[in-house]
């Protein structure tokens, strides 16, 4: 419309301002307009949902207990070179830090974050804090390594060091099964010590395993909903919309009770003679168990794209591959299927994204075997209250999760998605 | 796709194990929902089928569990608790949710694509990092363990369904309906409330409903923002399979299951309405 416009630029409207200058004015006033209705959602979402994500995030790198509960020994650190044990004027200002950390009662925080580094850092910290408390007068050195031969340790204010830094790599280093050893350097933990890399590798692959699954369940009942005639298909439908509708809880509690040792499934393998009351599988609370229900929960995610795409194939494409010579495999593999492609491509970003995130299912049917990422996260979030390290492992988990979404958004466009 | 009466003996065998593999797959899809519904009128206290209840005996079965059920108060409140934060959440997410779609829906929108992903966010970060986000926010305003910061969770996790279904409807709201009833004398207001409501309200209610059933089903988020006092029943049942799991869950999940084929019902009812309405329904 504004090219038509501007080509008979000369013309004004009745109150004499130029065409343009008008259209532009209205223009303007729409998107302002436009801008005012989606502002309010935007700002909710902004401040209750996006800043509170990346700031959980955040504390994967951020640092402040050293920084803030100890600012002393903090400054008096700043010129140490490393090389050898601190001077007196830092033994000097850990003092007053311990001092003021025990008065404070915020000491622990201290010890815990080391305690992540250096195992034995607690007992040092909380201990010394003790104390150095009662400590009168310098000078500080020689009465502080008497406390604890810790203070004579270069290793041990190495670490004090790095860690008064106000952000550090330490958590996302710990998240890959890394650490730093006593000269700052990365090393790998010990092997029995790693569990974060097989962890998210695990994570991985059960994923990839469910959107497989996925695939070759959803494929034919896509098939047969998109080719069978409309009042037939909206019927069976609602086998597949059902199950979307229902609660996840509801669908994981009857795959335990399906499943448990004493459940259904055993009890009919038993009564078919299929297995001996004695040898009943263990089907559940295991890496089986959370693929079959996390398989049955997100099922739907697949169907529901490839049945969209399946709709929009005439026929009368495969009826014309059939009548040129081709037998119905080949029409089937050579015409039907790369026509599917893009639903498969939606449907297993989809089922893909989704169940690398999982944390309900697997961890009401998952075991010790059967567990992803997210239930590590939670474990840190609220068991051992490492919420640096919880951060760091969601800042990869989302990192992951953003990459694949990105993906699906290049393939589908997250506008052009249909729910039920 | 019915079988032509020319096919062969190896089409007709294949034609029959397909439908046979399709009748395998449904049933792993609804078989698990179906079998919890007579299990939770078992008069033992075991998750399998008994003798009794095979044989029809009358006495396999009762109603112990809804009567536990309805007599638990912890149960009622719960219930109560879910159905608050649901309504509450649904309409707080839909009312923002559909203005901000027929603001994204305008062709004059800028940035319309970054802002679409801000908005969709909440379905697409793993649910157990927005939840630790949310507690850490929630805490330092003082709204964990309160309604409200549920209830105001929940609608930040309901929004990209109405803000999807609602632009979908608009997307493919025919313009040229609004510009003929203004050419037959309208004004914007009745065009508005008479033509334009009336053909996007069904892409609301379907989004309206989406939010409900994400507030009502969500448990993540509950474990981490909502209060003893403010327990839902996907909290309540979260706890219940994780410490003992007992047969009242399946009661409860019984009555779930009742209320997804409500929902299911009332939104089909809406898709076929609104299908006449444009007139794409098939003849």
């Amino acid at each position: 419309m504004v090219n038509t416009y501007s080509k008979v630029g000369e013309m004004t409207t009745s109150d004499g301002v130029p065409l343009k200058v008008s259209l532009q004015r209205s223009q303007r006033k729409l998107k302002l307009w436009a801008f005012l209705l989606v502002a309010p959602l935007l700002l909710f979402i902004t401040v209750s949902f996006i800043i509170p994500v990346v700031n959980m995030t955040l504390r994967g790198v951020e640092n402040p207990q050293v920084h803030t509960i100890m600012p002393n020994v903090t400054e008096a650190l700043q010129a140490w070179e490393g090389k050898e044990l601190p001077d007196e004027s830092v033994y000097e200002a850990l003092v007053k830090d311990l001092t003021l950390g025990r008065k404070n009662k915020n000491i622990g925080k201290v010890a815990s974050r080391l305690n992540y580094e250096r195992s034995g850092m607690r007992r040092v910290i909380t201990g010394s804090a003790r104390k150095a408390s009662k400590l009168k007068e310098g000078p500080y050195k020689e009465q502080m390594i008497k406390i604890n031969k810790a203070w004579g340790d270069v290793a041990v204010w190495s670490l004090i060091k790095r860690e008064s830094m106000p952000f550090t790599s330490s958590y996302l280093v710990a998240a890959v099964d890394y650490k730093f050893n006593d000269k700052g350097e990365m090393v790998a933990k010990a092997e029995n010590k790693q569990i974060y890399k097989s962890l998210f590798w695990r994570t991985l692959v059960m994923s990839f395993t469910i959107t497989v699954l996925c695939i070759l369940l959803a494929y034919p009942i896509a098939y047969l909903l998109a080719t069978l005639p409309l009042a037939k298909s909206n019927l069976l439908m609602i086998l597949v919309l059902l199950p979307f509708w229902t609660s996840l809880l509801v669908r994981t509690t009857t795959w335990i009770v399906l499943l448990q040792t004493e459940g259904v499934l055993n009890d009919v393998l038993v009564w078919m003679n299929i297995i001996d009351n004695d040898g009943r599988l263990q089907m559940i609370f295991n890496k089986t168990g959370t693929i079959i229900a996390m398989t049955h929960i997100l099922l739907p995610f697949m169907v529901l794209p490839l049945y969209s795409v399946m709709k929009t194939i005439p026929p009368s494409y495969m009826r014309a591959a059939l009548s040129l010579g081709a037998n119905p495999v080949t029409s089937f593999v050579r015409v039907y299927i790369p026509m599917t492609v893009t639903g498969i491509g939606a449907g297993s970003l989809l089922v893909f994204i989704l169940s690398i995130g999982y944390y309900i299912t697997p961890a009401l049917v998952g075991g010790q075997s059967g567990l992803l990422i997210s239930n590590m996260i939670a474990y840190h979030m609220q068991n051992s209250l490492n919420w640096g390290l919880a951060g760091a492992l969601g800042f990869i988990l989302l990192v992951i999760v953003l990459v694949f979404y990105a993906l699906f958004n290049k393939v589908v466009g997250i506008d052009k998605m249909k729910m039920g | 796709m019915a079988i032509p009466i020319y096919a062969g003996k190896l089409e007709r065998t294949w034609y029959y194990s397909y439908r046979i593999i399709c009748a395998l797959i449904f049933l792993f899809l609804i078989g698990p929902i179906l079998i919890i519904v007579p299990l939770s009128f078992n008069v033992q206290p075991y998750f399998t089928f008994t003798p009794e209840m095979l044989s029809f005996d009358p006495d396999g079965y009762s109603l112990r569990w809804y009567e536990e059920f309805f007599a638990s108060e912890e149960w009622m409140r719960s219930i109560k608790n879910s159905f608050f934060v649901a309504i509450a959440s649904t309409i707080l997410a839909t009312s923002l949710g559909t203005l901000a779609a027929l603001g994204l829906s305008r062709p004059e929108m800028p940035y319309r694509t970054l802002i679409m992903s801000i908005l969709i966010s909440p379905m697409i970060v793993p649910l157990i990092i927005s939840a630790a986000g949310m507690f850490f926010f929630y805490s330092s305003v003082n709204l964990a363990g309160t309604f409200l910061g549920l209830i105001l969770a929940h609608t930040a996790l309901g929004i990209p369904f109405v803000v999807i279904t609602v632009t979908a409807t608009l997307s493919s709201f025919d313009h040229s309906l609004t510009r003929a009833a203004a050419g037959l004398g309208a004004n914007s207001r009745v065009v508005f409330f008479k033509v334009m409501l009336p053909l996007v309200t069904p892409g609301v209610i379907s989004g309206a409903l989406f939010a409900f059933i994400t507030s009502f089903d969500e448990v993540v988020v509950a474990i981490f923002v909502a209060g003893v006092e403010e327990r839902t029943i996907p909290l309540q049942m979260w706890g219940g399979i994780r410490e003992q799991i007992s047969p009242t869950i399946l009661a409860v999940a019984t009555i779930l299951v009742a209320i997804s084929i409500l929902l299911l019902t009332v939104l089909e009812l809406i898709r076929r309405r609104s299908e006449r309405q444009r007139g794409l329904a098939p003849a």
